[in-house]
């Protein structure tokens, strides 16, 4: 794909003449790419084609090699009783999976929301021109440097009922009447995942807006400031419809990643199902059940649910990943 | 001289290494940290220097779930690498395929041993582990607290709540605003299994799954039992109970800011270290009992044991060290060292082990009240029957729907889950 791209350009670059230069080049970008082509092959592109098939087999874990084709009976199935009525089963059914579904989608929506904005206002402040800027950009990454395991541990302490400093510290200042355990019930407990998240992710979101914001040339400001246009309008007219590329870019990102959040989950909070996740119930069936088949069947609607937003968004938001869409 | 010395050398070395030749090496996993592995290894540098065999550690995620998650897929994939497996006392069921009958090698040893142990590691006739040492887990209680305000040790639950209750009110009158009455493990996951079975076992409730494979879950005393404890949250418990683990509860108890403990044997060695605020104040009982018809203490079993592997490459070497591990003077030294309790019976009577972990002697009434997880029944679907307890338990406690309301649709899901047998 990558390769057509650079073709392509070219081609469009010279319409006619495909020098010998061209080609050459070409040739080598093909060979630069297959060694990244096979890896992905062998870790991406097989696994993902194993699961689907398990997805379609009866397959368990203490008989994998001996997993026999059942269909589509993993993601619905249905029988007729005797009363005739007649009842389905399946993935598509089951209300956990769909549970776990708006789970996600809740915990992306708000996720990224929250990033994009307070990303932006970050990268905004650190575009400016400032004493100690490059110390500033070098300590506001390293909520995201730190592993997220590592980070899920230090905030699950730091939220603990009883000896945590957020408990402590709200108390001291009169903030809270009593202890109040952030991970423990369910009306808590996704606000508590969700600022984790915020606060691990700002950063990263941060980092891709604030390349974008270099982007911009600074003569369109000088003029917009001879003209008198407010600062705020500027913003609006100028740095956000300029920025947007890379903004729309980073947005993905997170949005991939925030829908196969798992680690936050499965570290954080108690396992049920007011915060369980896509990923950590596919995983609970795949090892934890003897559901190896079912968990690879949500492992798969995961992905297509996945590429479905992908498709939607890069469709309705017109991304260009090339960068310029101007 | 010095040619002499050469020469021993020399001809120690050749036989080192002639002898190495016929041993094997062996792996075995472990997902203990610091003391535990410490123990580990100088019981293996043991077995090492009896056999000439080298056994490597592998070291493991301490959360059960996750060590039970890469196992399954270690055996599923046949990986010969890791010889011998510590299992949990309820993983046999689920992973007898993968594992070899030791049923002939262990045949001199194993009458030595609980029988009820050994029974839950036999599947189907055949013994999948060896086991290394038990749990069952007790009532911890404040003497020092229960003393100052004359109160016996409650034998029901009710007691023990009134109890809780009136000590915990006294004692936040008096400005210990952290002061709870009870502390258990609440958080959704294996060991809300554990505390939940004892409270519907306690009060006459059954045991989720019985013996025969019957679903015996949806009964009245089992949700009287239920709703006794989600009445604990918020009033004798804290409402982060509904998240704590084993460590949690150990945490808030050995601040001193508890009067009772629901735990396991662990929690006393380290209960009674130099820098635990309730040293030498605390003691431990048999759990309560519940009320109504066959109600009485109940304990779940837990324990650990050694099984090998059947793609070992050396199994006669593997099944030696599970054989070791399982033995009368390595269970000695973990009682002694660990205050783990010893599955060979024998042991609870020996002058060593009761002189170091003296609390020993008062187990043995608690783990004769000790009752499985229905493990064997369920066979293959017990970690699942297992989520689906514990999640309609933790909806319970949370206040989400009755005890009833969430038992019904337990049994419902159960009889789906079971299909035609387990």
């Amino acid at each position: 794909m990558a390769t057509d791209t650079i073709a392509s350009a070219a081609s469009a670059g010279r319409p006619r003449i495909k020098s010998e230069l061209m080609q050459q080049r070409v040739r080598a970008a093909r060979w630069f790419l297959l060694p990244m082509m096979i890896a992905l092959a062998v870790v991406a592109g097989w696994p993902l084609l194993r699961s689907i098939y398990f997805s379609f087999t009866d397959a368990s874990l203490t008989d994998l090699y001996g997993a026999e084709w059942i269909g589509i009976g993993n993601y619905l199935s249905w029988r007729t009783l005797d009363s005739g009525r007649t009842i389905y089963r399946g993935l598509l059914v089951d209300p956990a999976w769909w549970n776990a579904v708006w789970n996600t989608v809740r915990f992306a929506f708000w996720s990224v929301l929250w990033e994009t904005v307070l990303g932006m206002i970050v990268a905004l402040v650190l575009n400016a021109e400032f004493r100690g800027r490059g110390l500033v950009r070098a300590a506001i990454l390293i909520p995201w440097a730190i592993p997220t395991i590592v980070s899920a541990r230090m905030w699950s302490w730091m939220l603990n009922d009883q000896f945590g400093i957020l408990n402590d510290l709200g108390l001291r200042l009169g903030l809270l009447s009593q202890k109040v355990a952030w991970t423990a019930t369910a009306e808590t407990a996704m606000t508590a995942v969700l600022v984790v998240d915020i606060w691990k992710t700002t950063p990263f979101m941060a980092l891709l807006i604030l390349a974008g914001l270099q982007m911009i040339p600074k003569d369109i400001y000088e003029a917009a400031e001879i003209d008198g246009v407010h600062p705020v309008k500027q913003f609006f007219k100028i740095t956000l419809p300029l920025v947007r590329p890379a903004l729309m870019v980073a947005i993905i990102f997170r949005v991939l990643d925030a829908l196969r959040i798992f680690d936050l989950i499965y570290v954080l909070t108690p396992n049920s199902a007011a915060t369980k996740t896509m990923s950590v119930l596919a995983r609970e069936n795949l090892f934890d059940f003897d559901k190896f088949a079912y968990g690879s069947a949500q492992s798969t609607l995961l992905f297509l649910i996945i590429a479905a937003f992908t498709i939607l968004y890069i469709w309705l938001g017109k991304v260009n990943f090339d960068g310029g869409d101007r | 001289m010095k040619i002499n010395t050469l020469l021993v050398g020399l001809l120690t070395s050749v036989t080192l290494v002639m002898g190495s030749a016929q041993a094997a090496e062996l792996s075995i996993v472990s997902g203990d940290t610091g003391n535990g592995l410490a123990f580990l290894r100088s019981q293996l540098d043991k077995f090492e220097a009896e056999t000439g065999n080298t056994v490597t550690v592998v070291p493991m995620p301490s959360s059960t779930s996750d060590q039970f998650g890469q196992y399954r897929l270690w055996l599923a994939a046949g990986n010969a690498d890791i010889d011998v497996y510590q299992t949990d006392v309820i993983w046999a069921p689920q992973l007898a395929d993968q594992f070899l009958d030791l049923t002939e090698a262990a045949k001199d040893v194993v009458d030595q041993h609980f029988p009820s142990i050994i029974e839950s590691q036999t599947v189907d006739g055949k013994l999948v582990a060896l086991p290394a040492f038990t749990d069952a887990p007790a009532l911890f209680y404040r003497t020092d607290l229960l003393e100052k305000y004359s109160k016996p040790v409650p034998t029901t639950w009710d007691e023990m709540a009134a109890t809780a209750q009136e000590i915990m009110d006294a004692e936040r009158a008096a400005g210990n605003a952290d002061m709870y009455g009870f502390v258990f493990q609440g958080n959704a996951y294996e060991g809300l299994t554990c505390d939940a079975l004892e409270w519907v076992k306690s009060n006459g409730g059954g045991q989720i799954v019985e013996a025969d494979g019957t679903i015996s879950i949806n009964n009245p005393q089992a949700a009287a039992a239920i709703d006794r404890a989600a009445s604990w949250i918020g009033t004798i418990s804290p409402e982060g109970n509904l998240a704590y683990q084993e460590e949690e509860s150990r945490g808030v108890w050995q601040l001193g800011n508890s009067v009772f403990m629901r735990n396991w044997p662990y929690a006393y060695a380290l209960g009674n270290g130099d820098d635990s605020a309730v040293k030498g104040k605390f003691d431990v009982a048999p759990l309560p009992a519940g009320d109504g018809e066959g109600a009485g203490s109940a304990a779940t079993l837990g324990g650990w044991n050694v099984a090998v592997s059947k793609y070992s490459p050396d199994p006669e070497e593997a099944i030696k060290l599970a054989l070791f591990l399982s033995s009368a003077e390595v269970q000695k030294e973990r009682a002694i060292n660990q205050s783990n309790l010893p599955t060979i019976e024998a042991l609870y009577d020996d002058a060593d082990v009761l002189a170091a972990s003296p609390f020993m002697a008062n187990w043995k009434e608690i783990f004769q009240n000790a009752v499985p997880r229905p493990s064997a029944p369920t066979k293959v679907k017990y970690n699942e029957v297992s989520s689906l307890f514990w999640s309609a338990v933790h909806n319970t406690l949370s206040g989400n729907g009755t005890a009833a309301e969430n038992l019904e649709v337990l049994e419902a899901d159960l009889s789906d889950l079971k299909g035609d047998a387990w």
